[in-house]
């Protein structure tokens, strides 16, 4: 008796999960969109697709793994593995290391720039203002640190550098408590 | 007695307000040098107007308001500008930002503009409301919040709410500020009712504040004998001792029953709220010139001999104070751990080397050895802290999904709406810092929203310049086929014009020069 | 500076937690006492050996498992909750038993239940009751075997005959077991309305005693004063509780009046069996209890709803563990779909 009363009622709870699995599913934008939203959009290729959103295309037909996206990191690698329900993998080290540390953005020395426009024609956010002939300077508001113009694109040497963004009250972040050592 | 309402949850606290609320106000002398920073309230940074080398005099402005919700700065006392430079804040992350200092010349000279008004009664509602934002009036209860922004609600208000309720442990400026100058306050209070025009005005004080009630009481009596009939709209009333009752929306709740809507402002229920230290500010401002410069703060801790409340000019660097207060303290908060605040919502200062600021309520010296350490037990889900939530949150929940950065979970359990109270952590049995948890899954929230932000803009960015190539490379193609087209046409009228002249030798090199061209 | 920088990450609220899960714990075990001395007084000796046995045994699996994984041993050795777990496993056990049926229920407890699911704060499941609901699927003779009231017992055991028939399983002189026990109430009502008797008639056997259950009925009125004192003292909340009690007692209460031949008096359902102290000890577990106050009034009236079914319908002497144990499968959506409104809620916002 018992043990009919507890099948019933497991199946009740499974009839029960499986409505509310199939009521809140998500009707969903095509696949490809999804996965370009993951995708930290710096535009760098350095996941071996000239940019994210065709990076993302090569994901969704299969043909390129999860794991190929530095700068979307281990994290980028889980939030894919979760939306595609696949097993999260290591970053693939011939895409490149995940950077530590604060974010950097890309200067170009005023006084060095000869004005050759290469890093205009890179730039994939088109954050790189300045005419032929001219001194060039990044728009840091829109650079995503992809550095795809220093050199060997930019004949001169030293002349774009990386420089991290300055912590402000504004950009600050707190601590993970975790890291306080609490035993949890 | 009125009704009075309850929030959920809150906490019993200690107060230990007898450590400092028993001196009357003093008056430090003056530091050697103001560190004043450009930003020390919600919203916009102020300009600097000031260079280095120039003579200041106290009271004149030094960095004016860059926006509507912005503050203006002005110096505290008289001196020259010695250096506009980024300085140590009173900011959790220890990080520097613009100040102006000013070394004072011990003078303390009053500049030539600040003069009490001959009828400040008679002034309109605009005047009025532009001289409290000119005198950099911010909410003093800790917000900062420019109080001029809130003198202008866009609907009718039924109360006006002055917040003395001093809810948190240690801090006792305001209970000061109450009992030596009530007259002044309601006399600002009266000057704010004339801007927003409520049906009533309360004056809240927590119940652990006996003499502070009286002294405002009594001061109401002698200003309607005076003659002064407004001040028959303005009523004291004692709230239950209760953390956090001096948070503005509960303190609302417990005076009207009204809750302020979900990250919403007290306007939309028909409530302003200021703290009874602004409400002195704009007495100052208005019937004695006076920007802000200086407030009340609390020094106080176990081991501190002098505890008591001071009158500190902005920009006074922290362990200037320490010192004249006898706080047991060899420099730089070795052995102390300073508090900016009261224990329950107060943050740690990097060093002693900050500047008090307008949010500058109160220094809490506690000594390092006081300080046990605990280790963080697993939740075990009793729900202790939901019960204190004042704000109807669910904190093991918050805390379970802030440890898994879970944004969507966070924001199904209204994270945004945590107001940072501390009474889940109090109420904890597992000793979780759950606070902690919460500021930082909010900032780590952030953050990530300003990627998403971010990101999406690149990726219109690039579109946009991916639409661009492909249209000069459409361009360009059109161009060729033109031309193209051009030629093929020319070719063709040549042809018939060949045929027409019937000379087939012109014809073979022109076609040979086409191919050239292509 | 370094060390400016470290103590400026510690957050605020600085005042220190007033309280423990030590403290909390203990406060449990106090308000068990008084159900357990009464317990002792009606039943006699088993129950203070049983729980001895597996207090002892519950700290000793705790320690190993502890040590195994690596965790701080006197932090967790000493909160209290694996003994909170061996007395609630113990209450749900048969007074007379072997030694080794108490150990084996505090390794199942606290090895299995608790620290595979990753140890306290961690188990989905209510250790005492799956412990309880192993021990009784794998031997539900021993377990059916209720010592009974010491007055309706011709000549009760001392404290060291009980401890002599709890080691060496061995009984005084001639003694049989026979004549130590008797059924307990919900099982004898259930039998006997199998037999086809009314439930009139059944109720009347002295077992049933005044409210519910001879001796029973005391030791669960004191449990239900412990309950009051936990709930006075914050340690609970009223929300399971009420809703477990009320559930049961009205849902018995029903049936009595549709058909009392064929079901029991509330008051049966309430003081014959664990209903009051499932209601204030083992529902009101906090890591396995829904989070939520609508929550919790959900799983309560879903605990006694379950218990009353499985009483009436199921095989076992009583429902209570298998109505928890059930009821903590749907916790994680109950905490889910019953999130409070925030304070100051827009009603157009709506909570998503
Ligand atoms: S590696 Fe660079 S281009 Fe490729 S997906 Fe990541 S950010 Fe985009
Ligand atoms: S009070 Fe602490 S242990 Fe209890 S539910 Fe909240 S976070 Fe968990
Ligand atoms: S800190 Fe936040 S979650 Fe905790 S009690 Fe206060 S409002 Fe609630």
């Amino acid at each position: 008796m018992s043990v009919l009363l507890l099948t019933a009622l497991a199946l009740a709870f499974g009839v029960f999960l499986g409505f509310v699995a199939i009521k809140f599913r998500v009707e969903g934008d095509p696949i490809v969109e999804k996965i370009d939203t993951l995708l930290p959009q710096t535009q760098c290729g350095q996941c071996g697709y000239p940019g994210c959103r065709p990076y993302a295309e090569a994901i969704a037909s299969e043909e390129a793994e999860i794991n190929q996206c530095p700068p979307g990191g281990e994290a980028g690698v889980q939030a894919l593995a979760e939306l595609l329900g696949k097993e999260p993998m290591p970053l693939n080290p011939d895409n490149g290391v995940a950077e530590e540390g604060p974010a950097m953005l890309a200067l170009i020395d005023e006084e060095t720039c000869i004005g050759c426009t290469k890093c205009v024609q890179i730039c994939p956010v088109d954050a790189i203002s300045g005419a032929p002939g001219f001194m060039h300077t990044v728009l840091d508001v829109y650079c995503t640190g992809c550095e795809l113009c220093l050199p060997p694109l930019c004949p001169v040497d030293d002349c774009i550098i990386m420089v991290p963004v300055e912590a402000n009250i504004r950009t600050w972040k707190w601590s993970n408590p975790e890291a306080v050592g609490a035993v949890l | 007695m009125n009704k009075l309402w309850r929030f959920n949850g809150g906490v019993k606290l200690s107060g230990f307000k007898s450590l400092s609320n028993a001196a009357g106000v003093k008056r430090p002398p003056l530091p050697k040098r103001l560190y004043l920073p450009l930003q020390q309230h919600i919203g916009a940074p102020a300009e600097a107007l000031v260079e280095v080398g120039d003579k200041v005099y106290k009271g004149q402005l030094i960095a004016a308001s860059s926006s509507f919700i912005s503050a203006p700065v002005h110096a505290s006392s008289s001196g020259t500008v010695v250096e506009l430079k980024k300085h140590i804040i009173a900011h959790p992350s220890g990080i520097a930002e613009d100040c102006i200092v000013i070394e004072t010349d011990g003078k303390d000279e009053w500049h030539s503009s600040i003069s009490a008004l001959s009828n400040p009664d008679a002034l309109d509602l605009d005047e009025l409301r532009s001289r409290i934002s000119e005198a950099g009036v911010v909410g003093l209860g800790g917000a900062v919040f420019p109080s001029g922004a809130k003198l202008k609600p866009t609907r009718s208000i039924d109360t006006l709410v002055i917040n003395g309720a001093e809810c948190e442990p240690y801090i006792t400026c305001d209970d000061r500020l109450m009992r030596t100058r009530p007259r002044e306050i309601i006399r600002g209070l009266l000057l704010l009712r004339r801007l927003v025009n409520p049906t009533e005005c309360i004056i809240a004080v927590e119940d652990n504040k006996p003499e502070a009630v009286q002294h405002l009481r009594r001061a109401i009596d002698e200003l309607k004998s005076e003659g002064i009939g407004s001040v028959s709209t303005v009523r004291v009333v004692a709230v239950p001792t209760l953390f956090p009752a001096g948070g503005e929306k509960q303190l609302i709740k417990v005076l009207t029953g009204k809750a302020v809507p979900q990250r919403g402002l007290p306007y939309e229920v028909g409530v302003v709220c200021l703290n009874v230290g602004t409400t002195a500010a704009v007495y100052d401002a208005i019937y004695e010139g006076k920007p802000l410069i200086s407030r009340l703060v609390t020094i106080t801790g176990p081991n501190v001999k002098h505890a008591a409340n001071y009158e500190v000019p902005i920009g006074t660097p922290v362990q200037h104070m320490l010192d004249i207060a006898g706080a047991d303290d060899t420099g730089g908060g070795e052995q102390n751990r300073l508090i900016m605040g009261g224990p329950m919502m107060g943050h740690v200062l990097p060093n002693a080397q900050v500047p008090v600021v307008k949010a500058t309520n109160c220094i809490l010296v506690e000594p390092k050895a006081d300080v046990v350490p605990t280790t963080a037990m697993p939740c075990i889900r009793c729900g202790s802290c939901a019960d204190v939530c004042p704000m109807h949150l669910l904190p093991q929940q918050l805390y379970w999904h802030a440890r898994g950065k879970a944004f969507d979970k966070l924001d199904h359990h209204n994270l945004a709406d945590c107001i940072e109270c501390g009474c889940c952590a109090v109420a904890c049995p597992s000793k979780i810092p759950l606070v902690h948890y919460f500021r930082f899954a909010k900032t780590e929230k952030k953050e990530f929203d300003a990627k998403a932000i971010f990101a999406d803009q690149s990726r219109v960015r690039m579109q946009i310049r991916e639409a661009r190539i492909a249209q000069r490379e459409r361009e360009l193609e059109e161009r060729k086929a033109k031309r193209k087209a051009d030629r093929l046409k020319k070719k063709k009228a040549k042809a018939a014009a060949a045929a027409a002249s019937a000379n087939a030798s012109v014809d073979d090199q022109d076609q040979a020069s086409n191919g050239v061209s292509v | 500076m370094s060390d400016n920088a470290s103590t400026s990450q510690a957050t605020s609220p600085f005042v220190p937690s007033s309280t423990s899960v030590g403290a909390v714990m203990r406060k449990v075990i106090y308000a068990l006492i008084p159900g357990v001395v009464l317990y002792m007084i009606l039943f006699g000796w088993g129950i203070v050996i049983n729980i001895i046995l597996a207090s002892v045994s519950a700290l000793l699996f705790e320690a190993i498992m502890l040590m195994v994984r690596g965790r701080p041993l006197r932090m967790f050795l000493f909160d209290g909750s694996a003994v909170v777990t061996a007395i609630l496993l113990t209450l749900a056990l048969p007074p007379m038993l072997s030694w080794w049926i108490p150990v084996l229920g505090s390794f199942f407890a606290i090895v299995v239940a608790k620290h595979l699911y990753g140890g306290l704060g961690y188990n989905p499941f209510n250790p005492a009751m799956m412990a309880y609901a192993i021990l009784l699927v794998s031997f539900p003779l021993q377990l059916s075997l209720w010592a009974g009231p010491l007055d309706l017992i011709a000549q009760p055991l001392t404290f060291v005959e009980t401890l002599n028939y709890s080691l060496f399983h061995q009984l005084p002189g001639a003694m049989a077991f026979d004549s130590l026990t008797a059924a307990t109430p919900l099982d004898y009502l259930r039998t006997q309305v199998g037999l086809g008797q009314t439930v009139e008639a059944i109720t009347r056997a002295p077992i049933f005693g005044l409210l519910g259950g001879q001796g029973m009925e005391w030791v669960n009125s004191a449990f239900l004063l412990g309950g009051l004192w936990l709930l006075y003292m914050r340690i609970i909340s009223w929300h399971i509780p009420v809703a477990v009690l009320a559930s049961i007692g009205s849902i018995s209460g029903l049936a009595y009046f549709l058909d009392p031949a064929v079901f029991a008096n509330p008051s049966v359902h309430l003081w014959g069996g664990a209903s009051i102290l499932c209601a204030f000890f083992i529902a009101t577990d906090p890591i396995t209890a829904s989070t939520t106050p609508l929550g919790r009034i959900i799983y309560g009236l879903g605990i006694g709803g379950l218990t009353f079914a499985i009483r009436t319908w199921g095989g076992y002497p009583d429902g209570v563990a298998f109505a928890v144990l059930l009821m903590g499968l749907v916790v994680p959506l109950l905490d889910h779909y019953t999130v409070p409104k925030v304070f100051g809620a827009r009603t157009d916002r709506g909570n998503q």
